[in-house]
Parts: structure tokens; sequence; C-alpha cells
């Protein structure tokens, strides 16, 4: 078996979220190639290659990759998937916007956000917001595959010597044109790869009110999230959202502040390895998940907290 | 300009489901069924879209058992000029779904088609960029903001590091985030109206589209549950667990 993984990253660095993937391909067994496509990316693809279990890099470095349009990146993948048993890339934004047109267009299904793998046709997916797990068995010749990163440890960053190969094949169309992009900048660790996440929901009442949980986050190293609830009520923006059809995390410590507990918000923390809920309502969902339960005035105890850390 | 939008018919998002004792599946005898409610928010921005004059008609397609004609009425009450119902099993596969909804969008010559991002039930994520890649249409998924412009559309999508925009030559297809409108309430008399409108039914054979799909769903079981833990007094005694018995902090 041969595994093409589709690297996550933004032409400087590459993102974690591809050494879950890396650990996913591990388990399905077989020779490693990792594409990294993208614009003036040679950094990417070096750090790539020595990945441990890498045993190739694929570099498309042109302009038509330098956005992951997924006109261009499916066009790509689709023309070099063939000679793969299967297709990766992280279960992104980025990846699930270009791998479903990968699929289509090699006229397979796709596997989406698969959580285990129980053999090299077998998966594990969560399904109804985790409700329920499926496992799926693919007959498809190309098994295409986006990989849930919390899901799987991410593969050591260093121990790899694999080759490095430029691919000459451009795809680029005049249909779609990136116009611009507003990243947040934070000096926080990044949500999905936090060891320790403190997230606010509807009881933090506005936007100003998250600077409370910044003082703990300071304390401990900490990403800040946000329910659903907080973000369709304005008070912070949506890449913060921590659920359903938000961001997956799994966090040694998940600290739940002023949020309810709603399904799909349980569904993108339910698996952090403890949970912490702070909330005045003692009947609120979120405390039947929550290793420990703090029925208080957020707005007292937050601050107390941020004291005594 | 005519605007494809794709609904589905799934549980309601407020029911917690159970998973079969048989683990063939999850149960949802008797459940409440609703539109997805990614989908109803590709409704209401289709209809907005015409109310400002630029789309003259809204056509809702949806595909699944007779039951989903439903979901197609409500579609219709809240706008849509008039539905399609491709008769085919519940759990089609994303492929097949987006096969059959491209041959809609080619019979009808859409110029725009409006999708969720996601269903509720599968969690796939995947219908709208394949119906792109099958009709060769660029895609703006898990929209936030739609303009369309001189035969363009400019969307503003949501990315996990913020947003990003791009500019996509129609005809093409979007996909909707949870904060591109907010979906309005279908009026009685709207309810009334809309059960005259015209609703055509097809088959998946009728099209000329195979459904058969190469993933098969071998078992459906329940997460590990998590029980629920302690409650702590205070902050002091929070902090000494998280110290001494979670040795997280």
């Amino acid at each position: 078996m041969s595994i093409l993984i589709i690297a996550e990253h933004d032409n400087a660095a590459l993102k974690p979220a591809t050494l879950n993937a890396v650990t996913a391909a591990k388990a399905i067994g077989g020779d490693i190639t990792v594409l990294v496509a993208g614009a003036g990316c040679g950094a990417v693809a070096t750090a790539a290659a020595a990945v441990n279990g890498v045993s190739k890099v694929l570099v498309a470095d042109n302009a038509a990759y330098e956005h992951q349009l997924p006109e261009n990146i499916s066009a790509l993948v689709a023309e070099l998937a063939s000679g793969y048993s299967h297709v990766l890339a992280p279960a992104t934004t980025t990846g699930k916007n270009f791998m479903p047109r990968v699929a289509a267009l090699l006229g397979v299904a796709q596997i989406s956000d698969i959580t285990a793998v129980k053999s090299a046709d077998t998966f594990v997916r969560p399904i109804y917001a985790g409700n329920a797990l499926a496992t799926v068995q693919s007959s498809d010749p190309v098994k295409v595959i986006t990989v849930r990163g919390t899901a799987f440890e991410e593969a050591a960053k260093e121990g790899g010597s694999a080759a490095v190969e430029a691919v000459s094949v451009v795809k680029s169309q005049d249909i779609a044109q990136f116009v611009s992009q507003q990243l947040t900048v934070s000096e926080r660790p990044e949500l999905t790869g936090a060891s320790i996440v403190i997230s606010g929901g509807r009881g933090m009442q506005s936007g100003e009110n998250f600077a409370l949980l910044e003082k703990v986050a300071d304390k401990l190293g900490a990403a800040i999230g946000a329910s659903r609830a907080a973000v369709d009520a304005g008070f912070v923006p949506n890449d913060m959202q921590v659920g359903q059809t938000g961001k997956i995390v799994a966090p040694e410590l998940y600290i739940a502040v002023g949020i309810s507990g709603a399904i799909q918000h349980l569904a993108g923390m339910k698996d952090s390895k403890v949970i912490v809920a702070i909330n005045k309502d003692e009947e609120a969902p979120i405390f039947q998940v929550a290793d420990y339960g703090l029925v208080a005035d957020l707005f007292q105890a937050v601050p107390e907290l941020a004291d005594k850390l | 300009m005519k605007i494809l939008v794709a609904i589905k018919r799934v549980v309601d998002a407020n029911v917690k489901v159970r998973v079969k004792a048989d683990n063939s599946g999850v149960d949802l005898t008797n459940a409440k069924m609703a539109v997805n409610p990614f989908c109803e928010i590709a409704v209401e921005e289709a209809i907005r879209l015409k109310e400002k004059g630029l789309a003259e008609e809204v056509i809702a397609v949806s595909i699944g058992e007779k039951t989903c004609q439903e979901q197609i009425r409500t579609a219709l009450a809240l706008g849509a000029d008039r539905g399609i119902h491709v008769e085919a099993d519940a759990d089609l596969q994303p492929l097949a779904v987006a096969r059959l909804l491209q041959k809609i969008v080619e019979k009808e010559g859409a110029g725009l088609v409006i999708l969720g991002k996601q269903s509720i039930d599968s969690d796939n994520n995947q219908v709208g960029q394949m119906l792109a890649a099958l009709t060769g249409m660029p895609q703006g998924t898990f929209a936030c903001k739609v303009e369309i412009a001189d035969g363009r559309a400019l969307v503003t999508r949501e990315v996990d590091g913020g947003e990003q925009t791009v500019s996509l030559k129609l005809p093409a297809v979007i996909t909707t985030d949870l904060r591109l409108n907010e979906p309005r309430y279908a009026s009685l008399p709207n309810i009334m109206k809309a059960k005259k409108k015209p609703l055509d039914t097809i088959t998946p054979a009728e099209l000329g589209v195979d459904v058969s799909s190469g993933l098969k769903i071998i078992a459906v079981e329940p997460p590990p549950s998590r029980s629920a833990g302690v409650k702590v007094a205070s902050v002091d005694e929070l902090i000494s667990k998280l110290k001494t018995e979670a040795k997280v902090i």
C-alpha cells in the first residue's frame, strides 16, 4: 500500500495537523508520501521530509497553489493520486474544502473525519455530532480520507530523511480567484493543538468579559475558545468556535465557563481528558460530562481562579 | 438567473439520538424531523438574492423518501418558487447525491447552487464540493457573506485562522456557514400558498444516475460514555483537585 498525504501549511511552516495525519497513515500501513503544494514552500518541504515515517516528499511549488484554492489543488491531487491506495488530508477547513472535490474527480467516496483505523479499508467516524460512531468499509480503489487531528497523536517531527522531489504539474483556471484573507493573529497556542483550553459561552454576556478568561489563559498557557452561542451573539469571532461545526478539540484540560453544554458544543470537546465546568445553573447539561463542576457565578469564580493559580 | 437550493431532511437539531440495540444505525422512530439547519440558511440566502432582484427563480431540491416533500414544502413556504423531489433511499452517500444534483443543475441551467456546508446527521461536509467538481464550477464553501455582481460571486469564507474571500465566476456552488444569515419563519398564509406551488418528482433512474456507493456502513455504535464527575465547593478545591488528583496543571 502507498499513501499520499496532503500537507497542511501556510507556505512558511508545516502545520501540526499534518503530523496527526501521518500517524493515521502509519496505522493504515504502507509507504508514506507527503505532497506539499504551495508557493515558496521550500521550508515546508524540508520540514515534511524530516517527519518520522515519511519516505518521500513531493513539492508542487507554484503561484497557482499559494492560497490552496480547491479548484487547483483538487486537480493536482487527482492527477497525482493514481498509484496510491489512500489519499489523506487533515480535516481542517482547508482539507474539508478540497478533498471532496478530489474524491468526486476520482469518482470515489470520501470518508470524512476519521477517528480510528480498523484496517486498511475500514475506518471509524463520528456521526450525529459524535452521538454515534460509524464503522465504514470502503471498496473503492483509492480511499480518500480526512483525518480528525485530535484522534491521532502527532508523529515525531524528527527522525525522517525523506527524498524531496519536485512536481512540475501546474493546475490553474480562471473561474476562481483568491481576493483577500483576514487571519487572527494571536500569541496564544492554536486552539486545536493546545494542551489547555478555556472557553466561554453565552454566560460571558459580552466580548469584553472574555478578558476574564484571558487572565486565566495567561497563567495556564491556554488557548481560548467559545461556544456557538457566544459566537452567534457576536462576543467573539467564529474562528474561536468549538463544536460540531466549529473546531474539534481534545486538550488535557478543558475549562467551560458559562457554557450550558448543548449537544453541538459537546461534540467539539467531549474527548478532552479532564473537563471543568463553571456555571451558575447547577442543572446545566455541561455538568453531566464535567469531571469537576463548580456551581458559581463566573464573574466571581473566574477572577478568583486567575488570582490563585 | 435561477438559483438551485439543495435541502436535506434530518432529525431535529434538539433531538438527542440513540443508537439501535443491534448497532445497525440510530433510532429515529417518531423523532421530530426538520430541514437541516445549514440548508435553511441556504434557502434564506437564495430568497434574499431573489428579493434583491439578482435571481428570477429559486428551486428547492431534496433527495430522499417521500417524506422529504415536507421539507420541500417548508422551503416553498419560506419563498422558494418550486420544488423537485428526487425519490430515493434516505441514506444515499454524498457522491450519489452530488451526481443527482449535477443532472438537475444541468437540466435547469442554474446560475448558482447554494447548499448547507454539512448535514447534522451524517456530518460529511462533502456534497457541495463534489457537485462543484462534477459540474466544473468554482466553489465558495463555509460562506459567511455573499455578494453577487458582474457575473461573479464574492464569497467570504470562515476558515480555521479567520476569514478568506474568493471571487467566483458564475455559475458557482456556495455552501453556507451559520453566520451567513438568520433564516426567517414561514407565515401561515405563505404555508398555505406553498401547498399550491409546483413540486415535481423524479427518480435516479430517470436522471440516469447510478446511486451505488463504494462505502458500506458496517456498524453504528454509541460513543464511550462520559460520566459526571464531582462538584467542587470552591475555587480553592478546584485548583487543588486539578493539581493533585487530575495532575493537569
